[in-house]
């Protein structure tokens, strides 16, 4: 049995308070009214060159005879060139002061947005970590895996997160809803009246089906979850194979489940946040995000608890195992993304492409820093089949791709949210402790409830003397 | 005068396994082990050194990854910068995402194609090559080892390696 450390507790609570002393800091700072947006500016401007000044302008050109509405793209201030017949004529850009009015409130709005999106950012970061272990897990049973059941504790420890963490992301979502705040523009039936294009979609896009789609994905995920766990327990003391006959059986629905779930999870939860752009492969982009997380989560606890003593027969060559699904899946996404942006790149069709012109113009290190930390990185660093069972190598490398993963979910999620306003602060990074806190505290928790090693899984023999 | 070698003919792999374990213990020397199938653990058990293939292949890899970047930046950038299409040619970072599929493919090409010629030069591989097998059984069916019988002694060795489990042993001068 494993015992919770008071240190690894203490730190967990420490964590927590700070993180969410730091975010009700991010929200007492968020600023209320415009004059107080352009107080803020004034005294920033000095510093970084701001990018208040050089808002990105686009001008699209429609056909003619084509009607043309003037719109709002979240993160955007978009002047749509009016055209008629042969003429092109800008469009009116108003009086200068009223402009200019508009143009701070706007920046309010994605001010008010930030703590909020850090929050969210955070929380759906850490949510994913479990979801992906779930969907790890899963695989090895359907596979019926021979080397992974010696980790089966470990990966059950993660997903205990999977129903706290999703509950958080659900109130986070009830209070989008709530109008609490702007996190979801099509949330806003202001917005959504003068946008034809959210209107179409609100048959799809309206919070009260956008909310029972969540409580589905949600709670079908916790109901597999919370059955595969039980019989993993009751297994123990099996003395047949029912139980794991019916795991069998529940992990490969699980797995037609989740990937319908997963796919419209991260249409909702992450695509329509820019509801003007949509991506086919959208889903399992975020699939390899959250799966890569996950996998790289296990192989860290496992590093972690096998130092401590705990993981007896947990040997390099698990280790090795483990390392391998890092270094595919982390190419996997790295080939999921790169077909995203190149197939846009390349047609490059002005209404697909805003999206990628906002994140390289205002996320360039982040948008391509994630290549960096997500692929070149585990690429070059556990290629080599030595490296990959050198421990601490497999842990500096997860702890890269952690974080790139982190900043994967901050680039999908910002430049909808707050714009160019965006900044690596407090209040994100409170919100990653908040919940880095509460992940610790509810996984590590999760492994005092049963023993570390599974008994009656008929692979268990096998698994203890896996060697690679 | 050529020296004198044993062959020495298994019938189980386990048994070879373990035959080459006490061969090794008593310090006689295995010149070469000819078996219809890889046998897992049997290099090990020989003592050799790992294979470094996987670096040539690494190294061949991105060979491949230069030539594909020399050649489009060459021949789309510098040579002819025409406009085709809209695209970018001002330099190559600007048209990069256009020829990473060409990159990734070139580059896979050489590691896979230059590791495979690399293995067959090494292992001395070719067509028309006179088979070297000592006994025609060994694609079928029976490990045959090859020890060096040097100094020692022809008659305590054969003792020896009929106590490890061989079933036939022959001398070759």
């Amino acid at each position: 049995m494993y015992t919770l450390s008071s240190k690894l507790k203490l730190t967990a609570i420490i964590f927590m308070v700070v993180g969410a002393i730091g975010l009700i800091y991010g929200f007492i700072a968020a600023p209320d009214t415009v004059e107080e947006v352009k107080e803020m500016m004034a005294s920033e401007h000095h510093g970084e060159g701001h990018a208040a000044d050089d808002a990105a302008e686009i001008h699209v050109e429609q056909l003619p005879g084509e009607t043309v509405e003037v719109e709002d793209v979240q993160g955007y201030e978009s002047e749509v060139a009016h055209t008629e017949g042969e003429q092109h004529a800008e469009a009116g850009h108003g009086e200068e002061a009223s402009h200019e009015n508009e143009h701070y409130e706007h920046i309010l709005h994605q001010l008010q947005n930030k703590p909020w999106a850090a929050l969210y950012v955070a929380a759906f970061f850490f949510f994913m970590i479990s979801l992906g272990v779930l969907a790890f897990y899963a695989i090895q049973y359907a596979a019926q895996a021979g080397w992974s059941p010696v980790l089966f504790r470990v990966m059950e420890a993660i997903t205990a997160y999977l129903l706290p963490g999703g509950i958080i992301v659900f109130v986070l979502l009830v209070l989008s809803g709530l109008h609490l705040n702007h996190l979801f523009v099509w949330m806003d039936p202001e917005v959504v009246a003068h946008d034809e294009i959210i209107q179409a979609k609100t048959a799809y896009l309206n919070v009260p089906f956008f909310l029972i789609r969540a409580a589905i994905y949600l709670g079908g995920w916790a109901f597999f979850r919370h059955l595969l766990r039980k019989n993993s327990i009751k297994m123990d003391d099996a003395t047949d194979l029912t139980y794991f006959k019916k795991n069998f059986k529940l992990a490969a629905g699980f797995l037609v489940f989740f990937i319908v779930t997963e796919s419209m999870m991260s249409w909702d939860w992450i695509m329509s946040l820019d509801p003007h752009w949509f991506s086919t492969l959208f889903g399992w982009f975020v699939f390899a995000s959250l799966f890569v997380s996950g996998i790289t989560t296990i192989a860290i606890m496992s590093i972690y608890l096998k130092k401590r003593g705990y993981l007896e027969f947990v040997n390099d060559s698990h280790i090795h195992d483990l390392a391998k699904f890092m270094f595919g899946i982390s190419i996997f996404w790295t080939y999921l993304w790169f077909s995203q942006f190149m197939l846009i790149w390349y047609s490059n069709i002005p209404e697909e492409v805003v999206y990628f012109i906002q994140r390289m113009e205002d996320y360039p290190i982040l948008f391509f820093g994630m290549l960096v930390t997500n692929f070149i990185f585990p690429v070059l660093l556990l290629m080599n089949s030595d490296y990959k069972r050198v421990n601490w190598f497999v842990i500096m490398t997860g702890i890269v791709i952690l974080i790139g993963h982190y900043l994967n979910v901050y680039v999908l999620v910002m430049p909808a949210t707050v714009g160019e306003s965006w900044f690596i602060g407090i209040p994100e990074i409170s919100a990653v402790l908040l919940f880095a806190g509460l992940f610790t505290f509810i996984v590590f928790n999760s492994l005092t409830k049963a023993p570390l090693l599974v008994k009656g899984n008929p692979f268990i023999k096998e698994s203890k003397h896996y060697h690679y | 005068m050529a020296s004198k070698v044993l062959h020495a003919i298994y019938r189980d792999d386990d048994l070879l396994l373990q035959a080459v374990k006490q061969i090794r213990e008593a310090r006689y020397h295995i010149g070469e082990i000819y078996c219809p199938f890889p046998v897992h653990g049997l290099d090990k058990a020989m003592g050799l050194a790992p294979t470094r293939l996987a670096i040539t292949s690494f190294l061949y890899g991105l060979v491949g990854l230069s030539v594909a970047i020399a050649m489009m930046n060459f021949i789309m950038i510098e040579d002819w910068p025409q406009d085709i299409g809209g695209k970018p040619s001002f330099s190559f970072f600007q048209n990069m995402p256009a020829f990473v599929p060409i990159m990734f493919e070139l580059t896979v090409f050489f590691a896979a194609h230059l590791m495979v010629i690399t293995f067959y030069m090494r292992s001395r591989l070719w067509p028309f090559k006179s088979a070297e097998n000592p006994d025609v059984r060994t694609t079928d069916d029976v490990f045959l080892m090859e020890v060096d019988a040097a100094n020692h002694n022809i008659d305590d060795l054969t003792d020896f390696l009929y106590k490890t489990g061989a079933s036939e042993i022959k001398l070759i001068e």
